[in-house]
């Protein structure tokens, strides 16, 4: 008969093993769950998960989604190695673009290489500045960043809205509730001709590379583990704790501000009431089934921009609807917290005793 | 002020406030067991579409109200299952609630946008209920009467019976609990078990009494105020009460000043109010306090695993 054993350490082969099975779950219980909705659940699955993959034309599509969800959850994933519950990064990644934006509107009749940086930090600094407000009230008043985050992520959204609708409206738009569109040195520059493909996308990839670095090579790394893992050991061993939440919300928020930032000057090319489509929610899968390390966050965030991209095409192949990808999503992650049982516990065949 | 406005004013005010109390109380159950579960806004949706989606098709909405508790708990089971039983973490376990409830509740609810369905109806005979002025007491729904009644149930419980005195010692060492002999999971199952039921209760209000018409995500963020709630009230249910109907008459004062078209304040920043409202009051609590930890439970969060 089976039986579970607690192992005496967490299985590393498992700990990679498990996004996996994971995956081949979810593929499972999705083509159960819409076939037994009435839809065509072997396409729909084969859409969202395989098409993408497999169909080259599609290769950039995916690169361009995975860009702001594998930057923002970089800085989520170093939080979270810390027990820093950063869950607002939507509302970082809005007041980044919002930053930005701004030095955009300021910028319209300017030309100059100056102008892009420039707008990248201050989408940097917006969302480094509305991390700032969670960080700032759990060092100082031990109010919990999981609920201050994601309130302000309301706020930073009803903020873009007013501000689409109200001061920043385009004067020459018709009256949509939309601000001017870029100009040429305001856009990001494509790096494949013809394509969506922004610089956006190899900057991401620098990003996990150095956030790899440092948390694998650097005693800041170092201090982030201990803190998250044993707080009273990181006390003694001086590492603070407060110090730690402030680096690793000022770095999610200025990630997440980033990517905002990226998006708006580059897909968008303007700032619209649609702009916030969840992609800081999403990161949090992403950095989950990247198990918390930047370079699996570069697999996570290739497999979850697959799932918007396979979403659509799964809307016009089978019909789905597009919240399916959302649940898609979900369940992704229920099953990666299901199969983590196994790198911790084993199952073994024990005969039953004559 | 007529007594008309006054009335009328109340009346939004209890409305406003049932929701929260309804979900934030079966939170507060869950978090004394010391179990932490993010999922509520997930639940509420869970509730809110399972509840409209039952009382569309069957022409009832009390069917609608069972179907709501129902997905309510089925949701919390998830959570029960993944956070209780396999040991994950609970705050990643709750946010994939939360982000399962949001897909779930638009993909079902997707044929039953802009559809409507009978309001859920005052629970007395007409001449009590659409009495001018004591309607306020005789003119409410079911929930709103269920939802006071479990705040005092709720603290009965909890503060005098036997039953109470464990769930607060699972919640509070889950440990020494279990040494004892008191089966320490499936407790824990029970309390997030009622904090699904509740939540769903909660969810389907929007759906079948606030605004008995069906529109993509529209606990808008509630369900994260209820959690917020549970710390303000330091987990009792008399002052979950307080800050249910505070937070209700911050809803009412936005829904009033829209709808009197106050000219210097943009929509957009009266949407902002709750949600900057709930910032201010965590702060507040945690400024108000002396010493130590905000009598929170002290296993709060925490996996129990016997072996």
């Amino acid at each position: 008969m089976l039986e579970w054993r607690r192992r005496r350490e967490p299985s590393t082969p498992m700990l990679w093993l498990s996004p996996l099975i994971a995956i081949g779950l979810t593929m499972l219980a999705g083509m159960l769950v819409f076939t037994a909705m009435g839809y065509d659940g072997f396409h729909a699955v084969g859409s969202i998960f395989v098409t993408p993959f497999a169909e080259p034309q599609r290769w950039a599509d995916i690169g361009v989604k995975a860009a702001p969800l594998v930057l923002i959850a970089l800085g989520l994933a170093i939080g979270f190695r810390a027990n820093v519950w950063n869950i607002g990064a939507e509302g970082q990644y809005v007041m980044g673009a919002i930053a930005g934006t701004g030095v955009a509107l300021a910028t319209y009749d300017m030309s100059g290489w100056w102008i892009l940086p420039a707008m990248a930090l201050a989408g940097i600094l917006g969302g480094m500045a509305w991390a700032a407000i969670p960080a700032l009230l759990r060092v100082k008043l031990q109010v919990s960043e999981i609920l201050t985050s994601l309130m302000l992520t309301y706020v930073a959204v009803q903020f873009l809205f007013f501000l689409v609708r109200g001061p920043w409206k385009d004067p020459d738009g018709f009256n949509f509730p939309q601000t001017r569109m870029f100009t040429a040195d305001q856009t990001l520059p494509t790096i494949m001709e013809g394509s969506l493909v922004h610089i956006g996308i190899p900057v991401a990839l620098l990003l996990a590379v150095i956030a790899w670095l440092l948390m694998e090579k650097t005693t800041a790394g170092y201090a982030v583990k201990v803190v998250g893992l044993a707080p009273a050991a990181a006390r003694h061993g001086g590492f603070s704790a407060a110090r730690t939440t402030w680096a690793t919300m000022l770095l999610s928020g200025g990630l997440a501000g980033l990517a905002g930032l990226f998006e708006a000057a580059g897909p968008f090319g303007q700032l619209t009431p649609q702009f916030p489509v969840g992609y800081g929610f999403t990161a949090i899968i992403v950095a989950f089934l990247g198990r918390l390390s930047p370079l699996g966050i570069i697999f996570g965030g290739l497999v979850l921009a697959g799932t918007y991209v396979g979403g659509e095409i799964a809307q016009s192949t089978v019909r789905l609807p597009q919240a399916a990808t959302g649940l898609f999503q979900a369940m992704l992650l229920f099953m990666l917290l299901a199969t983590d049982v196994l790198v911790r516990w084993r199952i073994v065949w024990k005969r039953r005793a004559a | 002020m007529t007594t008309a406005m006054l009335v009328s004013i109340l009346m939004t005010l209890i409305a406003a406030s049932t929701p929260l109390l309804l979900a934030a109380l079966g939170e507060l159950v869950a978090e004394k067991a010391g179990v932490l579960n993010l999922g509520v806004e997930g639940m509420m949706l869970c509730g809110a579409v399972a509840g409209f989606a039952v009382a569309f098709s069957s022409g009832s909405t009390a069917l609608g109200l069972v179907a709501a508790l129902l997905a309510g708990v089925a949701a919390a089971m998830i959570f029960a299952v993944l956070a209780l039983s396999l040991g994950a973490n609970q705050v990643a376990t709750g946010l994939a609630l939360t982000i399962f409830g949001i897909g779930a509740s638009s993909l079902i609810g997707a044929g039953f946008v802009g559809r409507t369905v009978q309001r859920l109806g005052p629970v007395f005979p007409a001449a009590l209920s659409e009495h001018p002025v004591l309607r306020v007491v005789f003119g409410q729904d079911i929930l709103v009467y269920l939802s006071l009644a479990l705040v005092a149930g709720v603290a009965y419980v909890l503060r005098r019976t036997r039953a109470g005195l464990i769930l607060r010692a699972v919640g509070e060492n889950d440990a020494s609990a279990h040494a004892i002999g008191y089966p320490v999971i499936a407790i824990r199952y029970a309390a997030v078990a009622f904090g699904g039921a509740l939540a769903g209760l909660g969810g389907a209000y929007f759906s079948l009494a606030l605004t008995p018409m069906w529109a993509d995500r529209l606990t808008a963020g509630r369900g994260w105020i209820a959690l917020a709630l549970v710390v303000f009230s330091a987990w009792k249910p008399g002052r979950l009460l307080l800050g249910a109907y505070l937070f209700g008459a911050v809803m009412t004062l936005e829904l009033q000043a829209k709808a009197a078209g106050v000219a210097w304040l943009a929509p957009e920043v009266l949407a902002m109010a709750p949600y900057l409202a709930t910032i201010a009051v965590l702060t507040m609590m945690s400024l108000g306090r002396k010493t130590g930890r905000l009598d929170a439970p002290a296993c709060l969060g925490k996996p129990f695993s016997a072996s």
